[in-house]
């Protein structure tokens, strides 16, 4: 089995969001960048088990500039056995997709593997787009999945609860919380990385039908009210009259 | 035309679907046009989504469509947007709306804005819509550019309001591809509205000490109607299941009222729930990070507080 598993690479989640150029760029300064948690703690880790237990590659594919080959070599060092980085700026999620899709037709992967979502622009989009692009069935947030032969099973979780779905490869899957347990990377492993190769293939063309133009911070919060814990009825009267909630 | 899709669970519609239709028709009158809704599969009452500003409601009765399959529903919607002359197309940003929106954007090529929670504005011929970004620490406005547009509503993003009269429902005879996915089994909780629908959320965390203390917490939401929720490290030590963890990496929730009981309020917890129009907090540690993101707080013994406040609710429910 050829895999492809899609790796972002997002600000860590306690990084401060700031923006620059007069809101309308993210403000990259002071900002550690990470592998996107669900491409790496699942979708990644999900891959490598199936091709430990049924044979195949597990590929890493990335797109962005440069700077990005830490967090590619990392995806190496938890043990992909190689990567490629589209070398352009993922300029919106139409534009990564169609890099993706290119690359995934034509190496004729079995499985593209992805998290359920980044989680600086929490869009869920490209997935979706793969799978249409390539026309193959999308499953989306797989939190368990088995594979025999061709045919996946795989959980999918879905308001309230999951559904079980039956599906044969080719397709797209993401991935979400449960599909696999996070790896630490070994020193072995981090070694081996530096040896494995990284190709660099250049964009296909892509037009970005919708941009983000301009950001804001939501609104201070007031002072929190504090209500005296002896007396939760006042507390019910504030949230049913004040606040109208109840 | 704008079009929604109307999700519907067991034939049912639930609230989403109004809402979902309201803001489509929000929607349809600051683009200066009107709401179209599309019903898939078997459905009843579907009239009734004339109310929330459906001047049509497009039914595809064929109950090949009532197990989901992204591939054949994207047909589907994208021929029956054809059929009705619609050039927005709008989902619920659901399990079902998530698997379709990029699918969508790509078959009709149409710009794409997920997880909008705003309606769109068009000035001097621009389309721009807003959005949470960075898990709610943001938003940020996108600017849609082709003629086609898609986008997936945040639920819980608006009050769905009647404001018209059940519309006549028109079956629309569009084919249903084979679906190259076989559903074997749909598991629900029943009886208890899921997370990301939720308006009352009842969330507690270590505070609690163990699982077999979650009883005050089971009987405020029990008595409130809420659906409960934890924090990510009592969901990993599997004090409760993990379809509960709210938070940035677990469900991302906006309810209109958000009660954290013992829970300190880590940036990550608060990334996937700061969006809740009130938030409630109750923890003993009043320097606690959660008391700055909270509209009202407690500070105090949640095994004493909680019980009090269950009563103090009873009580307002008893004369409400």
């Amino acid at each position: 089995m050829k895999l492809l598993v899609c790796v972002s690479k997002t600000p860590e989640t306690t990084a401060k969001i700031a923006f620059t150029e007069g809101n309308t760029q993210f403000d990259t300064s002071g900002v550690q960048f990470i592998m996107n948690p669900y491409d790496e703690w699942y979708a990644l880790v999900r891959a490598l088990e199936l091709k430990e237990a049924n044979g195949g590659s597990v590929t890493i594919i990335n797109v962005g500039p440069a700077a990005n080959d830490t967090v590619i070599r990392k995806g190496l060092a938890i043990g992909a056995d190689e990567a490629v980085r589209v070398d352009a700026e993922p300029s919106s999620a139409l534009f990564v997709a169609k890099q993706i899709a290119a690359y995934a037709k034509k190496e004729a992967f079995d499985v593209v593997f992805l998290g359920k979502e980044t989680i600086d622009y929490n869009g869920s989009e490209v997935g979706a787009m793969v799978a249409e692009l390539l026309d193959v069935p999308f499953i989306s947030y797989a939190s368990h999945m088995d594979m025999d032969g061709d045919t996946a099973t795989v959980t999918r979780d879905i308001e309230g609860g999951n559904e079980v779905v039956e599906v044969k490869a080719p397709f797209v899957v993401s991935a979400a919380k449960g599909l696999a347990e996070q790896r630490i990377p070994n020193m072995r492993g981090i070694m081996m990385a530096k040896r494995k190769p990284l190709k660099v293939e250049p964009a296909v063309d892509a037009e970005d039908l919708s941009v983000a133009v301009h950001y804001e911070l939501p609104p201070e919060k007031g002072d929190v009210k504090l209500v005296d814990p002896e007396n939760m009825d006042e507390l019910v009267r504030l949230l049913h009259e004040e606040a109208k909630a109840i | 035309m704008v079009l929604v899709l109307a999700e519907t669970q067991k034939g049912q519609f639930k609230k989403a679907a109004y809402e979902l239709t309201y803001y489509g028709h929000q929607t349809a009158q600051a683009l200066g046009t009107e709401c179209a809704a599309l019903v898939l599969g078997t459905a009843e009452g579907a009239e009734e989504l004339g109310k929330y500003g459906a001047s049509e409601v497009y039914h595809i009765n064929d109950t090949a469509l009532d197990t989901f399959d992204s591939q054949a529903y994207t047909k589907v919607i994208a021929a029956a947007a054809e059929k009705a002359g619609a050039n927005v197309v709008i989902v619920g940003h659901t399990s079902t709306g998530k698997s379709l929106l990029g699918r969508l954007a790509v078959r009709m090529n149409a710009g794409s804005v997920p997880a909008v929670n705003a309606v769109p504005t068009l000035e001097g011929g621009t389309f721009k819509v807003r959005k949470p970004v960075f898990s709610g620490k943001a938003f940020a406005d996108y600017e849609v550019k082709s003629d086609n547009k898609v986008l997936s509503l945040m639920g819980n993003s608006l009050q769905p309001q009647e404001v018209g009269q059940a519309a006549s429902v028109e079956t629309l005879d569009v084919e249903v591809p084979a679906a190259q996915v076989t559903v074997k089994e749909v598991k629900r909780m029943e009886g208890r509205t899921p997370l990301p629908e939720a308006e009352l959320v009842v969330s507690a965390g270590r505070g609690m000490k163990g699982p077999e203390n979650w009883g005050i917490i089971e009987e405020l939401a029990e008595t409130m109607g809420a659906t409960t929720a934890c924090s990510r490290p009592v969901a990993d030590a599997d004090w409760r299941p993990h379809h509960e963890h709210v938070g940035q990496t677990g469900v991302a929730i906006r309810p209109n009222l958000y009660f954290a009981i013992g829970i300190s309020g880590a940036i990550q917890h608060l990334a996937g729930v700061n969006s809740s129009k009130t938030i409630v907090v109750i923890n003993k540690d009043p320097e606690a990070p959660f008391f700055k993101a909270a509209d009202y707080g407690v500070v105090g013994d949640l095994f004493d507080v909680v019980p009090r406040l269950n009563e103090a609710m009873k009580k307002f429910k008893a004369e409400n």
